[in-house]
């Protein structure tokens, strides 16, 4: 609870400065810097898998491609210019948030044994796949070998991305 | 194209960090199966060394041949993925079972071990090219953008 409160403090702040900050490398660099306030979340609720994608997807790769889209435009679009925020959204979005924090109340606690998430096929996966797979790691066991394939429709995900941007942006040769 | 960087300390310190983050992408793809990692984190890591590479000594220096020819690799991490499922349909069973991959003297538990661990090689190779190919996308010809300012002014 002690570590909880900064974490989730620095966590809005960084979104909010994202957001927010005028220049566009200054909101690229507040974004990794809230991926990896994010991964410590993830870190401290006991998804390590998670935490280490964030670090190093999130505030690695991420920022270094945000940056040579950066690199890659004129100095005119890298200041934004905001329009007044509609009165629309300024309505919706405080009774959006309500909503949403109504039907949090339901969800169940924290490592809930209980739970409809971890009582239909999760402690099969727990207690079996040691001496099903011989991989510790039960995330690797259920992403590769349980669920492999949704993993290949992943990569085949993946592999077009890398198609796709090839294409649209290199223009000619190499 | 990016341009190599002129700074000696850079430099200097790129001879150094590449090699110990390309370890350490290959130390997190094979630990993958005894502690966080795996086949997606470790390539996103070897991919990015190959950028730190390509943004140091520019894409056509001898430093960064590997990034080279990895642009030529586009599709073959897929293969491995689908050529491991292949090999699951060839030994009777369901594509990507890995209980009929056939490996003699092996059981079925270590089995599936050997196919997590080459589907995960799979997804690395695949994740690695497919960040390298996208940074280097991303990169503009210099060129080419001083002709559309030219053209739009």
């Amino acid at each position: 609870m002690i570590i909880e409160l900064p974490l989730l403090i620095l966590l809005v702040v960084t979104a909010g400065g994202a957001i927010m900050v005028k220049d566009l490398i200054s909101a690229v660099f507040i974004l990794g810097s809230y991926s990896f306030v994010l991964a410590l979340v993830w870190a401290l609720v006991g998804a390590v898998d998670v935490a280490f994608v964030e670090a190093v997807v999130g505030a690695g790769l991420a920022t270094v491609f945000f940056l040579l889209t950066l690199f890659g435009t004129t100095e005119k679009d890298t200041h934004i210019r905001r329009s007044p925020v509609p009165w629309s959204a300024l309505l919706g979005l405080p009774v959006l948030g309500l909503l949403l924090l109504y039907g949090a109340g339901d969800l169940p606690a924290f490592g809930d044994v209980a739970s409809a998430a971890s009582t239909y096929i999760s402690p099969e996966y727990l207690e079996n796949s040691v001496e099903q797979t011989r991989t510790p790691n039960v995330v690797t066991a259920v992403l590769m070998d349980y669920r492999s394939f949704d993993t290949f429709i992943e990569t085949i995900v993946i592999f077009t991305a890398g198609i796709a941007c090839a294409l649209i942006l290199r223009k000619g040769g190499s | 194209m990016i341009r190599p960087h002129d700074s000696a300390i850079v430099r200097t310190l790129g001879h150094i960090v590449i090699p110990i983050t390309q370890l350490f992408g290959i130390y997190v793809l094979v630990f993958g199966q005894h502690g966080p990692g795996g086949g997606f984190v470790g390539g996103v890591i070897i991919a990015a060394s190959m950028i730190l590479a390509i943004l140091i000594f520019g894409i056509d220096s001898p430093d960064s041949v590997l990034a080279r020819k990895i642009l030529h690799g586009d599709g073959l991490g897929l293969l491995i993925f689908a050529g491991v499922g292949g090999l699951c349909l060839i030994g009777g069973g369901q594509f990507l079972n890995y209980s009929y991959l056939q490996i003699p003297s092996l059981d079925e538990a270590s089995q599936h071990y050997v196919g997590i661990l080459l589907t995960q090689i799979g997804v690395a190779v695949d994740v690695a090219v497919t960040g390298v190919s996208i940074a280097v996308s991303l990169s503009f010809d210099e060129d080419e953008i001083s002709n559309d300012e030219v053209t739009n002014v």
